[in-house]
């Protein structure tokens, strides 16, 4: 498997993978901008929007009606942050043609439709139509607020929110309720043709289809996008310490019966120049899966909570952990993660240990390649920060880490927020007399 | 082995029947380096009173997940689980009310991972102390599903629906039936249900069928067990025991499900009813309907909406459900586009069309290891194979799809559960 990435038309760059294995293709459209407070709301809108309707087709029931045609090709809005990059577009889903009852794909018509929600979408005197925006800036509050009803997510969410204040990440990828509640058609079509304008694009493909096809495909769908000068210094600032000399403290109360912990660390010195493949081998020696360290001892040997767990993110240098605790077992359980930690810099990590997390995480990556939204969002990253190399070679660098490399992450963190989401006392544990 | 060719999907699947009783299916897929493996106990939540040979017993809610808990033990003081991982697998395992699934993904090593799945699987190892250990792990999972919202609105419509099928209750039980539940239950309900009799392996990727088969045979015992028959007590009627149901939980905006019971049709027929099931709920409220596309564009739907005709342990469902601050209207809205089938058909374009996107869904859904293999392995107690449902589609007509909606649609059939925000202080 071969990625060829080619620019295709100015700052639209097309990574492309031809492979028989599949029987649907992907194609994805990434617009790339900076991720900030003030704006990401407004941005994570616009994919919605233009959704919504086309000129062509131009209502939900027309565009879908369409998609039915294409034998359920599915063009979905997609909003991601990377890092501090907000990415936004669009993801489609096509059958390939050999697989249809008539023998004949459907790419040509999905790519024009992909270049239609883009380029020319419902619009009255030349403005994204009013109606479409007022209900989609509704539907993304009512997401942004719907954040608090899975609690192990929304712990999370508020963790990374507290532990990057002064920082855009902790917009999260749809931005701030604040923020969305002020959107106006007027405000959000400036925006649509500014980012239209200046936005990188990053276009995937993968699929039976050869690169020369796609790429014209592509070009023709893609002909009228309106090109000014492209904004290139878009990144991600990697802060190495904690904000204050101790860990930052919050406890949130909700109607909750189980305690949720989170806790997070800045990845520190070892962000300076990151290898991933040391990143990932820590975490999955730390908290990655059922071999690691926080689900042999915290959940396992102590039975102090149902899952414990936790995840890297190596664009903004994070270190998370996660834990549903009951309420009394929350201080044994937070101990017992530093603990973990604290062994883990003493370089108590054994044989079966280290040979265990590297086979996981070189085998969830060598199975990355049989899965093409797997491969859709590596090749993304990549695109964005690199490294440059495929799945299978990542797969094989994380083979090769070692002992001092996964000691040398665990003393590079640095503790930053201690999240815990407690319960109001009204049900849970304690035996309540019934207020009634 | 059983040969049978999918031409227009490009897949070849295997099938055997061991001796022992056990079902094999083998869906090789060349250039592919992930392999799954799952090996699947026709045995979950709802199978908790049966009998065996002749004699009926009754077992506390929560036994088949309790014993999925249990199973990675192994005598040596090993875990399958962590064995697994070792060796770069992927494992993990699941109860639902019908079936209890084991499974892993790998890309290396993959007849020593099945031969580990097979081994632990047929291998009960408990005693008083670990059983009891487990007890406080067990707890915290069913209290993190007690706080989720999305659990609540649909246990409460099983009970809004079922007045006694063990359906009704979580598959991982309540705090205090699993308190009842000792390593002699485990050791009982083991022997019982994972006799391969009882059991079917599932396996998909660049594999060799016969040497997977050669392989069974090796490692599982060669006797065939009587097959329990569960009993899930007395038929029930269509219509729901509770209209309407409402809890209050710390939720943003109201989440609801609505549902209906069917009469789930045995065998082939039943592989046919989840597809026009399927199709009509496309049709009534999928993605380009008339329902769907006016509720969202008025703000009571939105992308949280979704359908899906759910068969499991002799039930039938239609269920949809997703945010709104007016369920009540969905509903309404629901029952109106259903007298609309009624008296004026489905518009012949808009059937074409569903059955084309039917179609691709069904090819999309192909993509997946895991959800073919499981599929595949519930579909054996079923007695169909999910792989004939797009052929089956194409021969769909709008005459069958209408007669469902009259016959098995009928407003007093729905059922509604909401849970709705809680009110501070």
């Amino acid at each position: 498997m071969q990625v060829t990435r080619t620019e295709i038309l100015p700052g639209v760059w097309l990574s492309h993978l031809r492979t028989d294995k599949f029987k649907t293709a992907c194609l994805s459209l990434s617009l790339l901008t900076q991720l900030k407070r003030e704006t990401a709301a407004l941005n994570a809108l616009i994919p919605y929007v233009l959704r919504r309707g086309t000129q062509r087709y131009s209502d939900m029931e027309a565009l879908s009606a369409r998609m039915d045609e294409l034998y359920g090709t599915a063009i979905e809005p997609v909003v991601r942050r990377i890092g501090e990059i907000q990415c936004l577009g669009f993801y489609a889903s096509i059958p390939e043609g050999d697989y249809l009852p008539d023998g004949k794909g459907v790419l040509r018509e999905a790519a024009e439709l992909l270049g239609e929600l883009l380029l020319t979408p419902a619009t009255r005197g030349g403005l994204l139509l009013p109606q479409y925006v007022d209900s989609e800036r509704e539907k993304l509050l009512e997401t942004i607020r719907s954040r608090i009803n899975e609690k192990r997510g929304y712990a999370l969410f508020r963790c990374i929110e507290e532990m990057c204040c002064c920082e855009d990440f902790a917009a999260g990828r749809l931005g701030g309720e604040s923020e969305c509640e002020s959107i106006h058609y007027k405000k959000l079509t400036k925006q649509y043709h500014t980012l239209l304008q200046t936005c990188p694009i990053e276009l995937f493909y993968c699929g039976r289809t050869e690169e020369k096809r796609v790429a014209a495909l592509l070009r023709d769908a893609l002909a009228t996008l309106p090109r000014g000068e492209i904004d290139y210094d878009i990144g991600t600032d990697v802060r190495m310490n904690a904000l204050e000399d101790r860990p930052r403290t919050v406890e949130e109360a909700l109607d909750v019966t189980q305690g949720k912990l989170v806790i997070g660390w800045r990845l520190g010195a070892c962000m300076e120049e990151p290898d991933p493949a040391a990143l990932y081998v820590f975490n999955a020696v730390f908290g990655g899966g059922s071999t690691s360290k926080l689900f042999m001892n915290v959940r396992e040997k102590l039975q102090l909570c149902y899952y414990a767990g936790s995840l890297v993110d190596t664009h903004k240098g994070l270190l998370l952990v996660s834990a549903g605790v009951d309420f009394a077992d929350r201080d044994a359980a937070q101990a017992e993660i530093f603990e973990q930690l604290d062994a883990m810099r003493r370089g108590e990590i054994t044989d079966e240990e280290l040979t265990a997390a590297r086979s996981c995480v070189a085998g969830d990556l060598r199975a990355l390649v049989d899965g093409q939204g797997e491969l859709e969002g590596f090749y993304l990253a990549q695109a964005l920060d690199g490294p440059d190399c495929s799945p299978l070679e990542l797969a094989e660098l994380c083979e090769d880490v070692t002992r001092e490399d996964v000691v040398a992450v665990a003393q590079s963190v640095d503790c930053d927020m201690i999240y815990f989401l407690t319960g109001t006392g009204e049900t849970g544990d304690e035996e309540d007399v019934d207020a009634d | 082995m059983q040969i049978k060719e999918f031409p227009r999907l490009g897949e070849t699947l295997y099938t055997g029947v061991l001796p022992n009783g056990l079902v094999l299916h083998v869906l090789p897929k060349p250039g592919f380096r992930s392999r799954f493996a799952v090996f699947a106990a026709n045995y979950g939540g709802a199978h908790r009173r049966f009998t065996l040979e002749g004699k009926a017993m009754d077992t506390p809610a929560g036994v088949a997940h309790y014993l999925e808990h249990k199973m990675f033990d192994l005598p040596d003081g090993d875990n399958a689980l962590n064995l697994l991982s070792a060796n770069g697998a992927d494992p993990n395992a699941f109860t639902a009310s019908n079936i209890t699934c084991y499974y892993f993904q790998c890309t290396e090593k993959f007849e020593d991972n099945l031969r580990l799945l097979l081994h632990f699987v047929s291998t009960p190892y408990f005693t008083e102390e670990t059983v009891q250990k487990e007890r406080g792990i067990i707890a915290q999972e069913i209290r993190m599903g007690e706080d989720s919202p999305d659990s609540a609105v649909y246990y409460n419509l099983l009970r809004q629906l079922f007045a006694s099928h063990p359906i009704r209750d979580r598959v991982a039980g309540t705090v205090e039936s699993i308190a009842e539940i000792t390593h002699e239950t485990l050791y009982a309900c083991h022997k019982v249900f994972y006799a391969p009799s009882n059991m079917c392996l599932c396996v998909e990727g660049d594999v060799d069928p016969e040497r997977i088969e050669a392989l069974v045979r090796e490692l599982l015992p060669g006797e065939k067990a009587p097959v329990p028959q569960a009993d899930f007590g007395p038929e029930e009627g269509l219509l729901p025991v509770e209209a309407v149901h409402r809890e209050a939980m710390p939720v943003s905006a109201p989440q609801f499900l609505i549902g209906a019971k069917l009469r789930p049709e045995p065998g082939e027929a039943g592989l046919r009813q989840r597809i026009v099931a399927l199709l009509v709920l496309r049709l009534l409220v999928g993605a380009s309907s008339p329902f769907y596309t006016s509720l969202y564009a008025a703000g009571t739907l939105n992308r949280d909406f979704d359908y899906e005709a759910d068969f499991s342990a002799g039930t039938g469902l239609v269920l949809l459900g997703g945010e709104s601050e007016d369920p009540e209207a969905v509903l309404a809205a629901l029952k109106d586009e259903i007298a609309k089938v009624c008296a004026a058909g489905f518009d012949p374009a808009a059937f074409e069309r569903a059955k084309r996107a039917s179609y691709g869904a069904r090819l999309r859904g192909l993509e997946d290891f895991e959800s073919v293999c499981v599929a595949l392995a519930t579909a054996q107690y079923e007695g169909f194979c999910p792989l004939d449902a797009p052929a089956l589609l194409g021969e769909l007509t709008r005459a069958e799809c209408e007669a469902f909606v009259r016959e098995s649609l009928r407003p007093e059939y729905f059922a509604l559960s909401v849970i709705e925000p809680k009110k501070e202080g």
